[in-house]
């Protein structure tokens, strides 16, 4: 049974110009994305800058509106706002946010920060909230006496560990972390990760993690999905996506993260470049006539893994429609 | 010994570089030499805070004058840099080293097109007519792989993506063919597969022009795709200097073997990843002497770390700062 269920999501901007300012088109941020989340499993969620991955986190906790679409939690569809009070989803799905500095408001001291989802969700007298706010600041490693400190006192690692207390203040079911990690340093992401782990390990919470980064997301998340032009163009578990990968788009990717085994450079070089000719000579027939992504297609011989290749010319008009 | 010396571009001695801090100066590059030669990429390698860009705007004297000093010798084929005036480092600058910038939005004049800015830099340095500028500027443009140089000289910087931006602030770097190019995290702005690419073109323009880079950098996995020797840099200082295949097969100082040990690697699950404990001090709260790792590898006992850290050499070219090194393992591995 999965904790959350997105289907058929789509999240369409419109375009507007003219002299009545009418809408000429759409920017399709998000066209056709389903997923499931397990309990206690965190989720991968890649794709390069402008891919829309941001959107569907975005869409889950609620920041954006789907155009159409589904987000199903404990079995009703909470993107209508009286389901959502109703089963207390804003308090079940928190989110961590790439940005630590400015996510923290900086005229709130850090009690204040951490305490005011307890304020919002429940009734504590001020000596269960402040035991609960050094409770949540012990499990993320941070010291007690930065209770009454500001946002700016502390390092970019420190303050993400503090949106990490303020999204588990909640005892969230579901947790959307969009690039946590992506602006911390590598000995601190080290150490944000692992809290992370702790904390789904204590609360048996679900992360939907999204990043840009392959190796962070092949150390945390067994289920993944890559995500490109809006859609997702490779769905499974990590390793066949790490060593088994079907679409153009997925080897490009995995073939550009550099190795951190200088003897190899040569070869890698030369494997890049080929997938990189592979991907300009025919690139068309991985994507249909309006450069969208084909659909999703079970590749033989899994039945978690599945890719946006195209089978045969037929198939490839069919996704055009 | 001549020819040898003829390969040598960069000879950095002892630099110091220091900021003003409320009213008192702390160094920020702490004692750092190396030596950049001809057809070398130089990869300095390190965590926020610990220098790395103070290093390369050190060396081409773009620090505010008033709030820093910079003490030691940088000598660019034998002519001393530390000391020169603006006009004289103006010379210098662009034409014998050229500099590339992490954010290639905010290193681009945003009211000037762009083909305007890469022939700025051969109008200040050459003798060349405007036509001949044009003409030049069109051929780097296409040697960086801007698919239309026509149209693109034309364009202005917002109008062209991370990628391109980064190959205009590259091909502006290298106009006037300089002998060095400082690259300050040139790919940190950029996705993996754009970041593979500038990488490729980066390596390529290099052995084009058998010019030296000093490449500045964070993520260990590009160093060990472009760099010929790294510098590994912690709190100002230059902990660790070796050959690439020094520093990534046989790792000898903690920092640098904690850190190749944080990276999220292929293996189960779940793992737990290596964490090194505490934090970089910041500069003013510094401790100045002794071995500047030691508080975060509280488990190694205090007589194995030097009073004053001095480098051991522990192969061909290849350098550790401090003897703690030779006792040092890690916690888990009592």
């Amino acid at each position: 049974m999965s904790i959350i269920e997105v289907k058929n999501l789509k999240v369409w901007y419109p375009i507007r110009g003219g002299f009545f300012n009418t809408i000429k088109g759409y920017v399709k941020a998000v066209d056709d994305v389903n997923l499931s989340i397990e309990p206690g499993e965190t989720y991968g969620l890649i794709g390069e800058s402008g891919s829309g991955k941001s959107t569907i986190g975005k869409t889950i906790v609620g920041i954006e509106r789907p155009t159409s679409g589904s987000i199903i939690y404990k079995g009703e569809d909470v993107t209508k706002g009286r389901n959502r009070k109703k089963l207390k989803y804003n308090r079940d799905v928190q989110m961590i946010f790439q940005d630590s500095l400015s996510s923290l408001n900086p005229r709130k001291r850090i009690n204040d920060i951490i305490a005011e989802p307890i304020r919002n969700f429940e009734k504590l007298s001020k000596t269960e909230e402040n035991h609960r706010v050094k409770e949540l600041l012990d499990i993320v490693g941070m010291p007690k006496g930065s209770m009454y400190k500001y946002p700016f006192e502390f390092s970019g690692g420190q303050r993400q560990r503090i949106g990490i207390a303020r999204a588990v203040s909640t005892h969230p079911k579901l947790i959307v972390a969009d690039e946590p990690v992506s602006a911390l340093d590598l000995s601190v992401q080290a150490q944000v990760l692992n809290y992370m782990q702790d904390i789904q390990k204590e609360f048996n919470i679900s992360f939907l993690l999204i990043s840009h980064d392959l190796g962070v997301v092949r150390h945390m998340c067994k289920n993944l999905s890559i995500m490109t032009r809006g859609r997702f163009v490779e769905v499974g578990t990590r390793e066949d996506i790490y060593d088994r990968p079907q679409h153009i788009y997925t080897k490009r990717l995995l073939a550009a993260i550099p190795d951190i085994n200088p003897r190899n450079r040569q070869e890698d070089t030369k494997e890049r470049l080929r997938v990189e000719a592979e991907y300009e000579n025919d690139e068309k027939a991985w994507y249909d006539k309006n450069h969208r992504v084909l659909d999703l297609k079970p590749v033989s011989g899994s039945n978690t893994h599945y890719a946006a290749v195209p089978e045969s010319n037929s198939m490839v008009e069919q996704g055009g429609k | 010994m001549d020819k040898e010396k003829d390969n040598v571009l960069l000879e950095i001695e002892h630099l110091h570089t220091a900021f003003r801090i409320n009213g008192k100066f702390y160094n920020a590059v702490d004692d750092c030499s190396l030596t950049l030669r001809k057809n070398e990429i130089y990869a300095i390698v390190g965590e926020s805070g610990c220098g790395k860009s103070t290093l390369a705007t050190s060396i081409v004297g773009l620090l505010d004058p008033l709030n820093s000093k910079v003490k030691g010798s940088i000598k660019y084929r034998g002519q001393e840099l530390v000391g020169l005036n603006a006009d004289e480092y103006d010379k210098i600058r662009g034409e014998d080293i050229g500099m590339i910038f992490q954010d290639p939005l905010s290193a681009l004049n945003p009211l000037m097109r762009v083909g305007d800015q890469i022939t700025e830099a051969l109008y200040y340095h050459t003798k060349d007519s405007e036509a001949e500028r044009k003409k030049k500027a069109l051929e780097l443009l296409k040697r960086v792989g801007i698919p239309d140089p026509e149209g693109t000289f034309r364009r202005y910087p917002h109008e062209l993506s991370g990628g391109m931006r980064q190959r205009i602030i590259i091909s502006i770097a290298v106009a006037c063919s300089p002998e060095i190019i400082i690259a300050d995290e040139p790919t940190t702005a950029l996705d993996v597969t754009i970041q593979a690419q500038i990488i490729d073109l980066l390596k390529d323009i290099q052995k084009e022009k058998e010019s030296g880079i000093i490449f500045i950098t964070h993520d260990l996995g590009v160093v060990a795709e472009i760099a010929d020797r790294v510098g590994v840099m912690y709190a100002g200082q230059l902990v660790e200097i070796g050959s690439v295949f020094d520093i990534f097969e046989d790792p000898k100082h903690p920092y640098t073997r904690s850190l190749l040990n944080s990276i999220p690697q292929a293996g189960e699950l779940g793992d737990r990843l290596h964490v090194i404990q505490g934090n970089v001090p910041p500069l003013s709260e510094m401790k100045r002497s002794g071995c500047r790792f030691a508080p975060r590898i509280p488990w190694i006992p205090a007589s194995a770390h030097e009073e004053n850290p001095s480098y051991h050499q522990v192969g061909d070219g290849h350098y550790v700062l401090c003897t703690c090194y030779q006792t040092f393992h890690f916690q888990e591995e009592k």
